[in-house]
């Protein structure tokens, strides 16, 4: 784990003197953060690298998590997929078991702390402990579409809170309570976004048997609908018509949902037609990831719907010219034609991955100004800033804030 | 210590973080902006024609406010967005005065093209309003004379810089930035701090401002 004035030398050490300015300002406040599991998901990826740096920077810090049952865990998924907009039954049986476990967590958690900062809808309940202290909800989840019987649900709880977070302007709601953006982060100095030496991503490359001799387009993402995978082919398959290179489509397991197994499936056939194809299922390794990306030309991200889509910064933080969907937390990353591409469709993607592909001066300027924008705005030490700032928020309710 | 430029009242730097407040205010016509333009909080204009600076540094200097770039891109209104891109921040003294200005520009602009009131946004493209809170924190920097002043602002952050020069100086409404302030009062030079005052910092991104001010500082002082 990287200690905080290692980034000085990424992001300047007069960030890292601003980031310790706040820290001072929150002396004496204890400051709990809870979710729903400690390993595995973004918002555990996140606390895990913001934590020990909160505690670092003397922020009194801690990290729990709830306790809860598979029947649960089953309806705070299903809550998660209604919320993003997908079709699900939701039943009455459902509300009381997400009841019941929360009155259990209720009971058992101490939330004596300052600050609670509370992440996702698992643990939203947790507010009814609400004493005379300032409570946070962090919702990572696109709500644009989201369900009307979940939504209300989850207003049970809402205002009960002193502020909301969100990731993008759009997963925003009128709500009766302050609602904050703050856009999620990549670790600069983590194995999926360090530099890697040239030996190593070529050693990546020859183990997937992906030869070096024709310009690479790639999509990282799990083989899910919503990343349009098939749609990636389709725009290959157009650029392909006028410019020769290879595409990569690499993404994790799939096994553990049928659905994505499906697509898989489905992408296989659509690409056994042509070589110039590979399909990776890899397994979770950044460094792996970290070395695709590097290797590519071009790196495309055609989502349908997407939460934040940090493959994006990803991508733009390796200086890498990128191709994306308009959607979710995307167009904050990518500025069009400042700082990479949107599209909306497989034909607007093949037209942008030409463009690319064939004048790779501009390429290289939007891959520049791609990875400056990052370096500004999605870097963890931004996201660090942005959390101390929001606890300072709870105390002063003006626009101008003098510290 | 050069008395020449030693100042009579020595200068703190502070810097200015901020955090995006979203208000659940949207519009998708150019009808339902202008309304919202004409009520939301002086802190959302505030936000809309400043964010560009501070967090894309390095476009220089277009697009200059989220207006023209949402008219251009979300509503195809190239022509307004050129308008609302070319309005002169730097002339205006307060937020209060650049809302008249955009908001006047729109109603003429939908004036002579009554058919921009047809146009809306794609789903997704809708303007969200969103406001600045900004918050001051005076930094361990303090300078006692222009040569200090000059070494200071080689390693202070952009956002110091943004807010000596740009929040000071609209937002707060202290009528000149900063800089220009502390130089021509403390300092007694006049001449370099009109200098300063005369540059439009809407046309440079702050990595070049900063060098155009030291540069300035340091003609004067080797002068």
């Amino acid at each position: 784990m990287a200690k905080i004035e290692e980034y000085a030398a990424i992001v300047g050490g007069a960030v890292i003197d601003d980031l310790r300015l706040l820290a001072d300002r929150l002396k004496g406040k204890t400051i709990q953060h809870i979710n729903s599991t400690l390993v595995g998901g973004g918002v555990a990826e996140i606390l895990s690298r913001m934590v020990p740096l909160l505690r670092e920077l003397a922020v009194d810090t801690r990290w729990d998590v709830i306790e809860g049952g598979e029947s649960f865990f089953a309806v705070t998924k299903k809550f998660h997929n209604a919320l993003h907009g997908r079709q699900e039954e939701i039943s009455d049986d459902d509300f009381d078991v997400f009841r019941q476990t929360s009155d259990e967590n209720i009971r058992k958690m101490n939330t004596s702390f300052d600050i609670v900062f509370i992440h996702d809808p698992q643990p939203i309940a947790l507010i009814k402990k609400k004493a005379d202290n300032k409570w946070i909800w962090r919702c990572h989840i696109d709500l644009s579409r989201a369900n009307k019987k979940v939504w209300e649900f989850l207003m049970e709880y809402l205002p009960g809170y002193d502020s909301a977070v969100f990731s993008a302007p759009s997963f925003s709601r009128k709500l009766p309570l302050r609602q904050f953006l703050i856009p999620p982060s990549i670790d600069p100095l983590s194995d999926k976004n360090k530099e890697l030496p040239r030996e190593m991503i070529d050693s990546v490359m020859r183990k997937y048997n992906i030869p070096d001799d024709k310009p690479i387009v790639t999509q990282i993402s799990r083989f899910d609908r919503l990343k349009d995978p098939l749609g990636v082919i389709d725009a290959y398959l157009l650029v392909k018509k006028s410019v020769d290179c290879r595409l990569i489509l690499a993404g994790g397991s799939a096994a553990d949902d049928p659905e994505g197994a499906k697509v898989l499936d489905e992408v296989i056939e659509k690409a056994k037609a042509d070589k110039d194809i590979h399909i990776l299922l890899l397994p979770q390794n950044d460094i792996e990831v970290n070395a695709l990306q590097m290797a590519s030309t071009v790196i495309v991200q055609k989502s349908i719907r997407e939460g934040f889509g940090l493959t994006v910064s990803e991508a733009l933080w390796k200086s890498k010219p990128v191709v994306a969907s308009n959607v979710g937390g995307i167009a904050l990353q990518v500025k069009h034609k400042y700082s990479g591409m949107l599209c909306h469709s497989a034909e607007g993607a093949a037209f942008a991955v030409k463009q690319l592909l064939n004048n790779s001066e501009y390429a290289r300027k939007l891959g520049e100004n791609g990875k400056e924008h990052i370096r500004n705005n999605f870097l963890i030490t931004r996201h660090l800033r942005d959390y101390m700032l929001l606890f300072l928020s709870l105390y002063h309710k003006e626009d101008i804030v003098y510290l | 210590m050069d008395e020449k430029y030693k100042a009579k009242e020595p200068f703190r730097f502070h810097t200015r973080l901020h955090l995006s407040e979203l208000t659940g205010l949207r519009a998708a016509t150019l009808i339902q902006f202008l309304e919202l333009l004409k009520t939301v909080s002086g802190s959302c204009i505030y936000y809309h024609t400043h964010r560009f600076l501070q967090q894309h540094q390095y476009l220089s200097p277009e697009p200059p406010n989220d207006f023209a770039y949402w008219a251009a891109e979300a509503l195809g209104e190239d022509e307004l967005a050129e308008k609302l891109a070319s309005i002169d921040t730097v002339g205006f003294s307060s937020i209060r005065l650049l809302r008249e200005k955009i908001v006047s520009t729109i109603e003429d602009y939908i004036k002579d093209n009554p058919l921009s009131k047809l146009r809306f946004s794609r789903e997704n493209e809708e303007f969200y309003f969103i406001k600045s809170v900004s918050f001051i924190v005076p930094t361990n920097y303090t300078a006692s004379g222009l040569r200090e002043f000059a070494e200071i602002l080689r390693k202070i952050t952009i956002d110091s810089i943004y807010f000596h020069i740009f929040e000071a100086r609209l937002r707060l409404e202290r009528g000149t930035n900063d800089f220009s302030n502390w130089i021509e009062h403390s300092i007694g030079d006049k001449k370099l701090a009109e200098a300063i005052s005369r540059l439009d910092p809407y046309t440079h991104t702050l990595e070049e401002l900063r060098k155009t001010l030291i540069r300035k500082i340091e003609e004067r002082l080797s002068f």
